[in-house]
This record gives C-alpha cells, sequence and structure tokens, in this order.
C-alpha cells in the first residue's frame, strides 16, 4: 500500500496563530501514532489565509485557480484531515466556511476527520460539537469522537488542567486521545489509492430515457 | 438565386448571452429595444466580415432580453444571405418539446435551411418554477424532452408518453423540417456528464462553452464525448463533432486593448469583482491582446481538443457599446478568422468532418439511402438467384 494522506487545514488568520499551532501540535501526534502502526504517512498543511483571494474568487467565478485546486485535490485523495478553525461569533470563521463551500459536495465522503478550534475563552468550546460537527456530518465524513478546543488558558496549563470531570486532561492529552482516534482510522483508510471517476454516469441511466 | 461559396471546413462565429448592462466607463445602459436593435446589427455584420454562424441564447429574467430566439433570428435570417443561424443555447427543460420542434422548424423553411440550434438546461433556479418545472429534474428533463424532440422531426406520426408533458396520440408536429432533415443539434454543457453521453448516443455535436473555467476541465469533458461517440458507432473519437466557446478582446497594441478592456471586465457580470484580468485570462481562454494573440491563443485549442468543426466567440456583452463591438468584429473578421481558417486546415486529418450544414446534412441522409438502396437491389438479386436455385 502507498503512504497515507494526511491534510491539515487551518483557518488562523494571523501569522503566527494559535489555530496553526494547534494544527501542528495534532497533526504531529497524529503522525507519531501512524508511525508506531506502522502505516508511513505524508503531511500537506493547508493555509486558508495563502488561499483567501482564491477562496472569494471561486465563489464568484464557480472555478478554482490553480493553487487553490491543487488544495481540493489534495483533500479528495486524502486519508485523513485534521480541520482546525478559530471560533469567531460563536460558530466557524468565515473563511474556514467559504472553503468548505467551494469543496465538491461528494468529494470528502468517508474521510476520517479530526475536528479542533481555537478561542479566547473555553466558554465556546461546544461550538465544535453543534457547528463544525454537524458541518462535517452532512459532507458524509467521519469525524472521530474526540474534538479538541484551545482556549488561551490551555496554552499556559501544565499537563492535570482540566481535571478527571472534563474528561482526564489538559490539552496534551486531550490531544493525544484525538490523534490516537484519527490515527486508527487513517491507517485502514484507502482513499489515496482510489482511482476516482470524474464521468461516472448515475446507476441507470440512459440516454434516451427508456 | 443565391449565390452558395465553399462551404466552410471549420465554422467561425459569435454568439451572443442578450445581456443588457451598463457601460461602466459611461453609466450609461441601453434600452431593451436598443439592445434588440443592436443585436441585429451585429448579426449582419457577422456576416458582411465572413464570419459563418451567429448565435443567440435563451433567457427568462432580466438582465437578459432574448426570451424568443426564433423571433430574433428569422427577422436576422431575412436580412441576411449566408449566415448560419443558432442558438446559445435552447432550454429543452423548461420548454416544451413539441414547440420548439414547431418554432425551429418553421425557422429552418424561413431560412432556407440556415438553421441549427443548441440544447442547454438553463442553471437559474426560479426559470424552471415560472415554467412548471423543478430544477432537480433538470437532467431527466433534458432527457425526456430531447428523446420527444428527435422523434416528432423523424416521425411523422407519434405517439408518445413520458413524465413531464402530456401524452400524444398521433401528433403531427408542423412543418416538417424542410427537405426532411432536421436541424442539426449541438449539446452544451458545463460539467454533466450525462449530457455528453446524449450528444453521443445521437451522434449529435457536443460544445463546450470554454469561457468561463480553465480549459483543462473542458479538455476532460470533450474527450469523454468523443469516446463515448466513438463507442455508440458513429465514426472514430476524431470524427466526433465538437463545437468550442471563446472570448477575446482586441486591439492594434496589445496594451490598448488590456486597458480598453479591463473596466468592463472588472464590472462584468459572470467575472467582475473577482480575479485580477491578468488572472482570469491566464486561466481561461479569454484573451485580451493584439490580433496575433488571439490567433496564436485559438490556433492551439486543437492541440487540446482535437481537430472540431466550430468556433464561437462571445464578443458583445458585459457593458461594451455597439461600437465597440463593431470593431470587434472588424478584428475578428479581417484579421484573426482569415488566418484560424488557414492555419486550422493545415495537417485536418481526412475523415474529419467539415462543419455541418443544411447541405451536408441532406447529402449525407441521400448518400446513405442510396447505399441503403443499393444494398435493397443487391440483397433481391441474391434472393431471386437462391429462388431459381431453389426452384431448379
Amino acid at each position: 500500500m502507498n503512504a497515507r494522506s494526511l491534510v491539515v487545514v487551518s483557518a488562523g488568520l494571523s501569522q503566527p496563530s494559535s489555530t496553526r499551532l494547534l494544527a501542528d501540535r495534532l497533526a504531529a501526534a497524529t503522525l507519531d501514532r501512524l508511525s508506531a502502526l506502522d502505516a508511513p504517512t505524508t503531511v500537506e498543511v493547508i493555509e486558508l489565509r495563502d488561499l483567501a483571494h482564491d477562496i472569494t474568487n471561486n465563489l464568484l467565478t464557480g472555478f478554482a485557480a490553480p493553487k487553490l485546486q491543487a488544495a481540493l485535490d489534495a483533500l479528495s485523495h486524502a486519508d485523513g484531515l485534521i480541520a482546525v478553525t478559530p471560533i469567531f461569533t460563536t460558530s466557524y470563521s468565515g473563511l474556514f466556511k467559504s472553503f468548505i463551500d467551494v469543496i465538491e459536495p461528494t468529494a470528502l465522503t468517508d474521510l476520517p476527520v479530526l475536528i479542533a478550534a481555537t478561542g479566547g475563552t473555553e466558554r465556546h468550546s461546544l461550538a465544535l460539537d453543534y457547528a463544525v460537527r454537524p458541518l462535517f456530518t452532512y459532507l458524509h465524513t467521519v469525524v472521530v469522537p474526540t474534538a479538541v478546543y484551545a482556549a488561551s488558558s490551555d496554552w499556559g496549563s501544565g499537563a492535570a488542567a482540566g481535571g478527571a470531570a472534563s474528561g482526564g486532561g489538559g490539552l496534551a492529552a486531550r490531544i493525544g486521545r484525538a490523534s490516537s482516534e484519527l490515527a486508527t482510522l487513517v491507517a485502514a483508510s484507502d482513499r489515496s489509492s482510489r482511482v476516482l471517476d470524474p464521468f461516472a454516469l448515475p446507476a441507470g441511466f440512459s440516454p434516451t430515457g427508456a | 438565386m443565391q449565390t452558395h461559396r465553399k462551404e466552410s471546413i471549420m465554422q467561425f462565429g459569435i454568439f451572443s448571452v442578450s445581456d443588457v448592462t451598463t457601460d461602466p466607463t459611461t453609466n450609461t445602459t441601453p434600452s431593451e429595444q436598443q439592445r434588440i436593435k443592436d443585436i441585429v446589427t451585429i448579426a449582419q455584420k457577422a456576416e458582411e466580415v465572413g464570419l459563418d454562424v451567429f448565435a443567440i441564447g435563451e433567457h427568462h429574467n432580466p438582465p437578459f432580453f432574448s426570451s424568443s430566439p426564433t423571433t430574433t433570428l428569422a427577422y436576422v435570417a431575412a436580412k441576411t444571405e449566408k449566415l448560419l443561424l443558432s442558438t446559445s443555447t435552447t432550454l429543452i427543460t423548461t420548454n416544451d418539446p413539441v414547440k420548439i420542434a414547431e418554432d425551429y422548424a418553421m425557422l429552418q423553411h424561413l431560412a432556407d435551411g440556415r438553421v441549427d440550434l443548441m440544447m442547454g438546461r438553463g442553471n437559474t433556479g426560479p426559470v424552471y418554477p415560472w415554467f412548471g418545472q423543478d430544477i432537480r429534474q433538470g437532467i431527466p428533463l433534458a432527457i425526456e424532452n430531447y428523446a420527444l424532440l428527435h422523434r416528432l422531426w423523424r416521425e411523422d406520426y407519434v405517439t408518445w408518453e413520458g413524465k413531464f408533458r402530456t401524452p400524444l396520440q398521433g401528433f403531427q408536429s408542423t412543418p416538417r423540417p424542410l427537405d426532411g432533415v432536421p436541424p442539426f443539434v449541438w449539446h452544451g454543457s458545463i460539467r454533466s456528464p450525462e449530457i455528453a453521453e446524449q450528444a453521443a448516443y445521437y451522434g449529435d455535436g457536443f460544445f463546450a462553452n470554454n469561457i468561463f473555467w480553465p480549459k483543462e476541465h473542458y479538455m476532460q469533458l470533450i474527450g469523454y464525448y468523443r469516446s463515448r461517440f466513438e463507442h455508440y458507432g458513429h465514426g472514430t473519437a476524431e470524427q466526433a463533432i465538437v463545437g468550442l466557446g471563446g472570448q477575446a478582446f482586441m486591439a492594434k497594441k496589445s496594451q490598448d486593448a488590456v486597458n480598453q478592456f479591463r473596466p468592463y471586465f472588472d464590472n462584468a457580470p459572470v467575472y467582475g469583482h473577482g480575479p485580477s484580468l491578468e488572472d482570469f485570462t491566464e486561466q481561461t481562454p479569454l484573451t485580451v491582446g493584439s490580433p496575433q494573440q488571439v490567433i496564436d491563443r485559438y490556433a492551439g485549442m486543437r492541440e487540446h481538443f482535437g481537430d472540431y468543426q466550430r468556433q464561437l466567440f462571445l464578443m458583445d456583452h458585459a457593458g461594451l457599446p455597439l461600437k465597440t463591438v463593431l470593431e470587434q468584429l472588424d478584428f475578428l473578421g479581417g484579421e484573426v478568422v482569415p488566418v484560424l481558417r488557414k492555419e486550422l486546415e493545415v495537417n485536418r486529418p481526412a475523415g474529419i468532418s467539415d462543419g455541418p450544414t443544411h447541405a451536408s446534412l441532406v447529402a449525407a441522409r441521400d448518400a446513405a439511402e442510396a447505399a441503403a438502396a443499393e444494398s435493397v437491389v443487391a440483397g433481391a438479386a441474391a434472393a431471386s438467384l437462391s429462388d431459381l436455385t431453389e426452384s431448379r
């Protein structure tokens, strides 16, 4: 089997961003576990900030410029996705959603996804479960049970932070659990070796309608 | 008596979307009547500068004026002598196929056969319910309606029942097609393999509008149509009937063309306020520059799409004033197309069809009938010989 393909989408707007920081932590942890599972994996990081103009142009013209098309192609053939967005005004950021909107509706079917988000306060952590998770469910992806939210305060907390009541542990523990869940699915995925037929006709199609 | 010039090997022409758009450089908007009169002038100019085809779209919502293409085309037919009249596109989804059969056969007679048409589905959601249909049924409508239209033009009495219109018992569509040969049909599609499949099944033409998206996308779609054309036994993939759209704006000096076109591009209904003119010209077939740049770009199209039959350009849109459009047609007919004709004839393999015309369709029909009659005679001779043998 060829190397698995892991794609990381980061919708952080500042440079550097805590969103990218979280994305990198999740990617590194997932790769560690994949390597333990003996599943060699390549990683491609997509910074949506770099594609912001292309994404808007795609919304207006209906086609993707080459750089954006390369990102969309990577997603179509990925074995796993780590999607990280800042939470703005109670939900995923507008840029993140605009990117999702230019993806073909069936392009992510069966894709294992780890969802994660950053925000100023942990009070918005549930946005992952009421906004981001349904979005990926609609796209027929397989979203792992653990979603990782990092509030500003998480970046200065030790491993014991959060405590047993919040599911056992601080940011590092949550990253570890979510990455394990994703790595298992990525190792089992054959999406990157599938051949896509853009001209597949619907079952039962007849050119005369007969 | 009409003078018939040599038929064009490749057909060149223009297609219009019929938008009424404010000229962003003067902030003036032509009236509907002005645009409608202008389009007739533009069509006449197309003939005058030596183009082969004029095609107009069909829309049922502002800012477009062309709700009734056959009315416009009949008027243009009366004002021209050689120009082939076509559509871009005729809505096969929301029009009654019976009315299409009647309208275009009528036009075919009045225009002495200078008519073909391009089927399209239309992507404006509300138009479907306005005509009692549902956009989610777009493909099934295109398939069923065209299947009926195809029969109405080929069978004198049609008894038919389908999902989308009232059944027909022994219906005859009138007038019958000119010389018993229906107008040639192109199928236009931007992304649906079902429509490419349909065009291939019937051995009809396939047209890729080729103006909004990168050519790579259309190359795949046309490659698919060509392979299916061969699959259905109409000839080799290379012999499939392909049309392409295109888009250009010209001035003697390249930079003048860019400067003159930029405000229209930046404010155009389709791509305005989006990508830069530079990005869009690089990523799509839009070419803004000198006539030679347009020649170079479009002479290269067959490298990507194979030898093809028809090349149409979008020239009147985005609020360009009539005077500018007529100047553009002078460039197109005077400098670009004559060179493209020559270049695209070089190394064109034998067996590749010329652009379809009424005369070529009549000739093909007659040849097929003669061949069939010959095989009947041969069959009869063989049969009588075997009768003799048996009776002995």
